[in-house]
């Protein structure tokens, strides 16, 4: 659920990001985090695991841009990505107002991308959202693998795998190394907002 | 997806509602926010606490817990209180969509913040 407060004049969406385990979205709000000046970020909040795996959510709030005169606040989360955790997921996703979509590349993590779009799509549903309604944008992960010889997806392969039908935006990524990350996160919080600003703000 | 439009107004009251039932009691600390974790308002001092993070964390408390509470057979559990040392939190249900946090010291009774808590819930969801 956005919010839109008059007296603050600000204006709050919620991005989740969501895919299989070690895809690579607790890095991309690392690498956001890392890259941003403070006058622009929050604390970075982390529940994970001593294994660094994400037990529930991380959350990095940001304040980026201004529609009208609102001041845009975005709260960035992550779900854990392990299918262990799929009640915290449903938690997690929430009152959100978009969500990008981190697919591993790796080819032998082509099953979990599926059935982690399933996932998505199911939760959203028990929330009444319609994935084809919701802001999405896919995130093609850990593009840099190839380059080690180890075996990847092509990109259309992911794209036949994932986006075929909901034909969302999509960008490649080294999370690591902050390729793809502000493409794919400038790109979602337009599409977010102005979703709302649509819906919300005549 | 809904969207919550609060007009300077709606706070104004919100924070009248919150001083006169829980800051005048004692309470250090009174939020509402919604299941999204968002805050819609907050009163009280606040400095040394992150509220941002406090209000994401006591959101995602409460849907974990309602995820206890279906897999026990229970509808869910409307109030949530944790204590501590120095400071005591207290969660309760507003409706649907909201949750009221407040922070308080031993110094107040934990059945005087329940019995405001639930007044102000009352005023609240009039509103
Ligand atoms: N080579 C390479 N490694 C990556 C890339 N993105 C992430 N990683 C690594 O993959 C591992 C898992 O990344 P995380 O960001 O923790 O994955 P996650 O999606 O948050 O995982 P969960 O919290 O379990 O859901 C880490 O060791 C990252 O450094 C990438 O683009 N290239
Ligand atoms: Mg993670």
């Amino acid at each position: 659920m956005a919010l839109i407060d008059l007296k603050k004049k600000e204006i709050y969406c919620k991005i989740v990001y969501y895919g299989p385990g070690r895809s690579g979205k607790t890095t991309n709000l690392l690498y956001i985090y890392n890259a941003l000046p403070d006058k622009f970020k929050g604390k970075l909040l982390t529940i994970e695991t001593k294994g660094e795996r994400t037990l529930f959510f991380d959350l990095l709030p940001l304040s980026l841009g201004k529609i009208k005169d609102l001041d845009i606040r975005l709260q960035l989360y992550t779900v854990p990505g392990q299918a262990l955790y799929k009640p915290a997921r449903k938690i997690v996703l929430k009152g959100a107002d978009g969500v990008v979509f981190v697919a591993d590349s790796l080819r032998i993590r082509r099953e979990k991308n599926k059935e982690s779009l399933a996932d998505l799509r199911e939760h959203l549903l028990e929330w009444q959202m319609d994935i084809h309604e919701i802001p999405l944008v896919f995130q093609y992960n850990k593009r840099d693998l190839e380059k080690m010889g180890i075996p990847i997806l092509s990109i259309e392969e992911l794209q036949e795998d994932l986006n075929k039908d909901l034909k969302a935006p999509y960008f490649e990524a080294v999370a690591p190394k902050g390729i793809g990350v502000f493409e794919t996160l400038k790109t979602i919080s337009k599409m977010s907002v102005r979703y709302i600003a649509q819906k919300y703000l005549k | 997806m809904g969207v919550l439009i609060l007009t300077p107004e709606k706070v104004a009251r919100l924070e009248k509602l919150l001083h006169d039932y829980l800051i005048a009691i004692g309470v250090n600390l009174a939020l509402l926010i919604d299941e999204a974790g968002n805050i819609l308002v907050s009163v009280g001092q606040n400095e040394e606490v992150d509220v941002t993070s406090l209000a994401a964390l006591a959101a995602a408390n409460f849907g974990a817990t309602n995820q206890i509470a279906k897999l026990l057979g229970e509808d869910d559990f409307s109030i949530l209180y944790h204590k501590g040392k120095k400071d005591n939190i207290h969660l309760s249900k507003i409706g649907e969509d909201v949750i009221l946090v407040t922070v308080f010291t031993d110094e107040v009774p934990l059945g005087l913040v329940r019995l405001k808590a639930s007044q102000v819930a009352k005023e609240i969801q009039a509103l």
